[in-house]
């Protein structure tokens, strides 16, 4: 899905946390929202899931104005910074979760729930756990499971804020690669929020550098390498 | 060679064994005398007579409209308050706002007013002196010495257990499972029932108990709006001092009884549901 930021600007009482900014994200690229701490970027991707809403400016999906969008019309699978898994339900039934919550007309038999937990759980490479709980789980674990659960409403987009913050170097590695082959299987537009600028160049098909509420620049890695914009892009890149 | 003596560790924090017992010995000591020895003591006067006069005490008109209206009054207060304090908790703990420090001290407030006083308030307002009183009683309603204003008190005094509980416990799991769940296209309302709800059940449960047991006990505030109209509005508290100054001791003591079984089985309750689903319990709170 082609997703537009036209003019988006958010207030948080006096502070401003999005000086109006401007995107086009085109269906299917794998973006990276990268930037130091406090510019920006959950806000932005909060305002696209649906859970924050912004002061002026308007959202499109594909062409048609979203910004009035409800959270649940939206349909994006959103991956929360702490994952936020459901601590008193299993990994089943979390995954299971946003298949349940349909309306009845909607909503899959038993059966079928079941069925897709269990490819879920397969495409996330832990096919033995749906019976535990979260408190049971590993850090990379866990943020596995929370994408399987975005993923199993049949998202029109991924949102993913700081999907590896939690985890050791070499679980972030592996995860990395995890995300990429899930973009590229399912073919979705997909955001993820992150300050490590390794991270955003080696998985992001596109980079949006961001800083204090602004988009600094948006490229292609290398292009971002190649020619920073502006100096806060050049010093950021540089560190 | 000399035996060699067994080696015993012992952690950091652990205290010598004969402190261990002391401090022990004292702790049930201290709830003997403190918890024990009364309990006993009620249900040993209670039963001086033997069981049958206790329990033909408890059989008579009064005894049991007091019994019944402690329970009604119970019954409603209670599910009122928790709703009252899910949502007090909720506002308080999902919202930023003005004036939410006083709000808080406000939901304090009954624990710091005297009952007595905060029945003279019911009364004061709802009196058939007062305007709005004076307005209900012509209507027909009447509110001070009867079963309405004795909810209101026992309401009024219990508002803070709920509330109290729920507010640590949802400020500490913050909103980002109830977001998650509405991203998922689940409605706030099942989102409420599915996420908040399970995730503060506990803490539910253990106000929803403490509010219970207070409700049924409630003393001050109750003797000031009901009026103690025997049969009528005297609670099972009220009753209790009444037989009590009527020198009726085996009557006062076996409701006594009544009233310390009744929260001895709220207690037993809690237990069991704490025993049943301790892995649970102990799975979350790790997480
Ligand atoms: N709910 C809120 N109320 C008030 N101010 C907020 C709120 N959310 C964010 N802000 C402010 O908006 C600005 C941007 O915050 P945001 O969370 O989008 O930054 P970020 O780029 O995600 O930072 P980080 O990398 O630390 O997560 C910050 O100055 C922050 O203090
Ligand atoms: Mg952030």
């Amino acid at each position: 899905m082609h997703i537009q930021i036209d003019e988006i600007s958010k207030q948080f009482g006096t502070t401003a946390a999005l000086t109006p900014v401007s995107l086009s994200i085109p269906s299917g690229a794998l973006v990276a929202l990268l930037g130091p701490s406090g510019s920006g970027k959950t806000t932005l991707l909060r305002i696209l899931g649906g859970l924050e809403f912004p002061s002026s400016g308007r959202v499109r999906f594909d062409g048609q104005d979203a910004t009035n969008l409800t959270v649940q019309q939206r349909r994006a699978g959103f991956v929360f910074q702490s994952y936020a898994l459901f601590r008193h339900m299993t990994v089943f039934d979390n995954i299971a979760y946003g298949l349940t919550a349909r309306p009845r007309a909607s909503r899959p038999q038993k059966a079928e729930i079941a069925r897709r937990v269990t490819k879920l759980l397969e495409l996330i490479q832990l096919p033995d756990i749906g019976g535990r709980f979260p408190s049971q789980l590993s850090g990379g674990q866990r943020q596995r499971v929370a994408l399987a659960r975005a993923l199993a409403i049949e998202p029109r987009m991924l949102l993913l804020d700081e999907p590896f913050g939690a985890l050791d170097a070499k679980v972030r590695k592996e995860l990395r690669q995890g995300l990429r082959d899930i973009h590229d299987e399912t073919g979705l537009t997909t955001i993820f929020v992150t300050h490590d600028q390794d991270e955003a160049m080696e998985l992001a098909d596109l980079v949006v550098v961001m800083s204090m509420g602004r988009i600094e620049q948006i490229g292609k890695p290398a292009d971002i390498r190649a020619r920073p914009a502006t100096a806060f892009v050049r010093e950021f890149i540089g560190a | 060679m000399s035996d060699i003596a067994p080696i015993r560790f012992r952690s950091a924090t652990e205290e010598t064994p004969l402190a261990r017992w002391a401090l022990i010995g004292i702790a049930f000591a201290g709830l003997a005398v403190l918890v024990f020895a009364p309990l006993i003591a009620v249900f040993a006067e209670a039963l001086v007579q033997g069981a049958w006069a206790a329990v033909k005490s408890l059989g008579n008109r009064d005894a049991l409209s007091a019994i019944k209206l402690t329970l009604i009054i119970t019954a409603i207060a209670v599910p009122l308050n928790a709703a009252f304090g899910i949502a007090a908790a909720w506002f308080i703990t999902k919202f930023d706002f003005r004036g939410k420090a006083f709000l808080i001290t406000l939901i304090d407030l009954p624990f710091s007013v005297s009952p007595v006083v905060a029945g003279l308030c019911i009364v004061l307002m709802f009196g058939s002196n007062s305007l709005l009183g004076g307005w209900l009683v012509a209507q027909g309603y009447h509110i001070v010495f009867a079963l309405p204003g004795i909810v209101l008190a026992t309401m009024f005094v219990t508002f803070p257990f709920v509330a109290r509980e729920l507010i640590p416990v949802m400020i500490e799991q913050g909103r980002a499972e109830e977001e998650a769940a509405l991203t998922l296209g689940a409605s706030g309302w099942r989102t409420f029932w599915t996420v908040t709800i399970p995730n503060i059940r506990w803490a539910l449960l253990y106000g929803v108990l403490l509010c219970n047991a207070r409700a049924m006990g409630e003393f001050g505030a109750v003797a000031v709006v009901s009026g103690k109209i025997r049969g009528q509005t005297a609670t099972m508290p009220i009753t209790i001092e009444m037989l009590y100054n009527e020198y009726l001791s085996v009557a006062a003591f076996s409701m006594a009884a009544v009233l310390a079984l009744l929260a001895l089985v709220t207690l037993l309750l809690k237990t069991l549901l704490e025993i049943r689903h301790a892995d649970q319990l102990s799975a979350q709170r790790r997480h």
